[in-house]
């Protein structure tokens, strides 16, 4: 069965006609149609989706993403953009008679101005590429997102992504100041300036987590900032969960922003420790990284209150790092998490839901609930600061019904998000992966004014077709259930 | 506190103008009545009396409000509690209510440090053009569930429909603010705000009024004692007082007769000759000015600069207010508008003459 609920109209050229349509705007070794060369492109980060593209372009210049972008609005050919691939919700997963069309090759950094901090860039830079770049000014690119080596930034603005230290300096959308798209018929159109607000309605900000529906991004110019002088980060174990969850609450409601503040269940501490000896405290139901940063006389101070109130919250190990290679040790334990729980089974697959921070506690004890019910085990590592969980569900897919069964207790975890009046996700977009979860979070007029927003852009629907937002049909065929203003469609459910 | 839901009789008032086809001029406190196109309507939407906070729980740093709340009230609140807006939001007036300052979208002093008022915004329930109540967005930090069509109603200046709601992150007081001052050349305040950007300083505010260079500090004591050491300058007593009349345009420089333009223009663009006086604000990014001046010839000096100019006060309204939109963009703009109010029946003409 197809993993896109719907037919799309069928198209006028077949595959070889296609083919030799492009080769009028392309290279050859730039056109990819067998099905060995298609393999590497059947599916972004999220590998339990996937579907053998039908024609691959991978174009280098500006005037060429135009010729196809024209021949396939002619044609009516629907188009799926993709940056580097690590989507983690397969906005980027191909489709039959759909061209996927890479960006990879648009890497060049066009413009790095220190004076306004700014960076002007093609889509296909990766994201830690500028940083790497600016740092030579003493400035950086705050949205660091855990696969940063990777993610270009064109995709991390068509998923609005986030990072350990969203915030304190917020998303994608916070930190990116214009973008240049090209709609499906091929025309070029700015949105945004160099200043720090654009003319008229804001759309820039419509882009950002438009996960290729609106139109292809081909430049994006970002917000740099001076690299604080002195950061900090200070680990604290805890006893219970709940007692960690509300230390979080403890330093927000001090008045303190840390600059990062991440939480990691007992499960994800012993693999992160196995994998990397990071120094966590092993017998921890959790533990909680908070970094500080800014003036060396600013984060002394704020690390004292901070130390003060995780002990009066309970905590039983505190450790402050004595120096960078120790900071840097805390850190690599967090962020190699995802790839350490990956080695205690064979696939696991990992959640994005947003709530806020006081339903913490109650969220996670109903998800170790959920656990015990669906025989799956479940690790969590997650953006506490800002109620983004992570639960990565462990799971074997060649053993029969185990992947149904972990996206059952996926979705589950997702309408409890939604009945705290959360939301199903928070940086890694809906793609194909939560199509469905969307009929439960919005009204039939809401996904109706979205579809309408996406005419706007797109009148013929040829954007990266069956991704992000459901169609009414689809909603009313699979049946998940609107919750709305937090009441819940599912009273078996535990409220809190 | 006054808490009315008057939601009902909107979305009534509304169906009945759907069917009747004939447009509303939505009205808050009408504080910024000066500010953008004048609507051509003759109806009023008047949203005062759909007031109260909905939500509000310190810890979660979020605020829910109808948008009827007066901006002060929602000030007070979080004042309370030791927090703020973290746009320092004009209110241009004593009633000026929260859905009016979410319409015009407008960012004072504090912007180029803790974000604009867009980037607040998390959630927004309103009306659209065929009388649907639609709820976009949330009241938690991250929320990439749909196209993000409630930062889209900020400075939308109610052009895409009635707010009814909005969510706001908000964000704690600093424990201390500090002013320092620096008398000098306009060359040389704008190499200094240049000069200074770049380093880690606990800077909230930079402005220049034509003679003198004004930063604000804010963060804990030592941050901020150790900034002005590296600083110098002297320390400005009753500063909150003077930043509340940059912001609230009280300050004598904005009480000329002239009509007054505000340039958006990437922060370290060289001085912008237009008209004599001028004030620099947002550490150069906002650029204040009289001028008498075609608009033409505005529009086409901020985009040369790299930016886009509007006219903010005064003077006989001109074809376009706002930077001119073409092609493409233009294209999508009236797109956007028909796809959330088909029958342009809200604010028609406010923001640009042709929706
Ligand atoms: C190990 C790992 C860790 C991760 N950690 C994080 C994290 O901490 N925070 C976070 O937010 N995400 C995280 N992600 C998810 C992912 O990296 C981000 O979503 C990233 O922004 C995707 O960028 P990409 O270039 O790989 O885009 P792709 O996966 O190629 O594409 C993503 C979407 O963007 C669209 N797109 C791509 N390029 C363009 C373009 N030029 N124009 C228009 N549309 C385009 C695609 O159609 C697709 O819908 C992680 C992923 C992995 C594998």
């Amino acid at each position: 069965m197809s993993l896109y609920a719907e037919q799309l109209p069928p198209i006028s050229l077949s595959r070889v006609e296609m083919v030799r349509a492009l080769r009028r705007i392309l290279p050859a070794d730039a056109i990819l149609h067998q099905p060995e060369s298609l393999r590497p492109y059947e599916c972004d980060g999220l590998s339990a989706y996937r579907e053998l593209p039908w024609v691959v372009a991978i174009p280098d210049t500006l005037a060429q993403v135009q010729a196809i972008l024209k021949l396939c609005h002619s044609h009516k050919i629907p188009v799926i953009a993709r940056g580097a691939g690590t989507g983690l919700s397969g906005g980027a997963l191909p489709r039959d008679q759909c061209l996927l069309l890479s960006m990879a090759k648009f890497n060049r950094i066009l413009n790095l101005d220190p004076v306004n901090r700014l960076a002007r860039l093609q889509p296909g830079v990766r994201n830690l590429a500028i940083s790497e770049a600016a740092a030579a000014h003493g400035l950086y690119y705050a949205p660091d997102p855990s696969s940063q080596i990777a993610c270009s930034i064109g995709g991390n603005v068509a998923e609005n992504s986030g990072g350990v230290h969203c915030l304190k300096y917020g998303l994608t959308v916070h930190n990116v100041l214009e973008v240049q798209l090209l709609t499906m018929d091929g025309e070029s159109v700015s949105l945004g300036s160099q200043a720090l607000d654009g003319p008229g309605l804001d759309l820039l900000a419509v882009i950002h987590g438009s996960e290729g529906l609106l139109g292809i991004i081909t430049q994006v110019t970002v917000k740099l900032l001076p690299i604080p002088e002195c950061a900090q980060v200070m680990m604290a174990a805890f006893d219970s969960i709940p007692e960690a969850g509300a230390a979080v609450a403890a330093i927000i409601a001090a008045g303190i922003i840390p600059a990062g503040l991440e939480m990691m269940d007992n499960l994800a501490i012993r693999a992160a420790e196995d994998f990397v000896h990071a120094g966590y405290p092993t017998d921890a139901a959790a533990i909680l990284l908070c970094e500080l940063d800014g003036s060396n006389a600013e984060v002394s101070e704020q690390l004292l209150r901070v130390h003060h109130l995780l002990q009066e919250c309970g905590a039983t190990r505190l450790r402050t790092a004595n120096n960078e290679a120790e900071r840097l040790q805390l850190w690599k334990g967090r962020k190699s998490a995802f790839p350490a729980v990956g080695r205690l089974s064979p696939d696991y697959y990992c959640m994005d839901g947003t709530i806020p921070r006081r339903a913490l506690a109650g969220v996670l004890q109903s998800i170790a609930d959920l656990s015990q019910r669906y025989q799956l085990p479940v690790a969590n590592v997650f953006h506490a600061g800002d109620g983004n969980l992570h639960p990565l569900i462990l799971y074997d897919a060649n053993k029969p019904g185990e992947l149904v069964k972990a996206e059952q207790f996926g979705a589950e975890i997702l309408q409890l998000c939604i009945a705290v009046g959360g939301t199903i996700t928070g940086e890694h977009g809906v793609g194909i992966e939560k199509i469905n979860q969307m009929c439960a979070q919005f009204s039939s007029a809401e996904l109706q004014q979205f579809h309408s927003l996406k005419r706007a852009f797109d009148p013929d629907g040829l954007l990266n077709p069956g991704k992000a937002i459901p169609s009414l049909r689809r909603c009313a065929e699979h049946g998940a259930l609107h919750v709305h203003h937090g009441k819940l469609a599912h009273p078996g459910l535990e409220r809190f | 506190m006054n808490q009315t839901d008057h939601s009902r009789d909107w979305q009534q008032q509304i169906q009945e103008h759907h069917a009747k086809k004939s447009p509303l001029m939505i009205i808050g406190g009408n504080s910024k009545a000066f500010y953008g196109r004048r609507a051509d309507a003759t109806q009023v939407l008047q949203t005062r009396a759909h007031c109260g906070v909905i939500e509000y729980e310190p810890a979660e740093l979020v605020i829910t409000a109808r948008a009827g709340t007066p901006l002060r009230e929602i000030e007070t609140t979080l004042a309370q509690h030791q927090q703020m807006l973290g746009f320092e939001p004009p209110h241009f007036g004593e009633h000026a209510t929260l859905g009016g300052c979410i319409a015009a979208g407008l960012s004072g002093p504090r912007r180029p440090y803790s974000g604009s008022l867009r980037d607040h915004v998390l959630g927004v329930t309103v009306i659209n053009g065929r009388a649907e109540q639609l709820h976009f967005g949330g009241k938690v930090m991250k929320n990439v569930a749909g196209y993000d069509l409630a930062r889209l109603y900020a400075g939308s200046l109610g052009t895409l429909g009635v707010i009814l709601d909005v969510s706001l992150k908000v964000l704690p007081l600093p424990e201390t603010e500090l002013t320092l001052r620096f008398e000098m050349h306009v060359e040389q305040a704008l190499a200094k705000m240049q000069q200074i950007a770049p380093q880690p300083l606990p800077l909230s505010a930079a402005c220049y009024d034509g003679a003198e260079l004004s930063l604000r500090l804010s963060g804990t004591p030592q941050g901020v004692q150790h900034a002005r050491s590296l600083l110098g300058g002297e320390s400005v007593p009753k500063a909150d007082h003077f930043w509340r009349q940059v912001r609230e345009q009280t300050h004598p420089f904005f009480q000329h007769p002239q009509p007054l333009w505000r340039i958006a223009v990437p922060p370290a663009t060289s001085m912008i000759t237009l008209g004599d006086a001028q004030w620099i604000d947002w550490g150069g990014a906002q650029r204040w000015m009289y001028s008498e001046t075609s608009s033409e010839a505005i529009f086409s000096l901020a985009q040369q600069h790299g930016g886009h100019a509007s006219l903010f006060r005064g003077g006989e309204q001109p074809r376009d207010v706002f930077q001119p939109l073409h092609g493409k963009l233009k294209e999508l703009h009236v797109n956007t508008k028909l796809a959330f109010d088909p029958l342009c029946l809200f604010n028609p003409g406010r923001m640009y003459s042709y929706y």
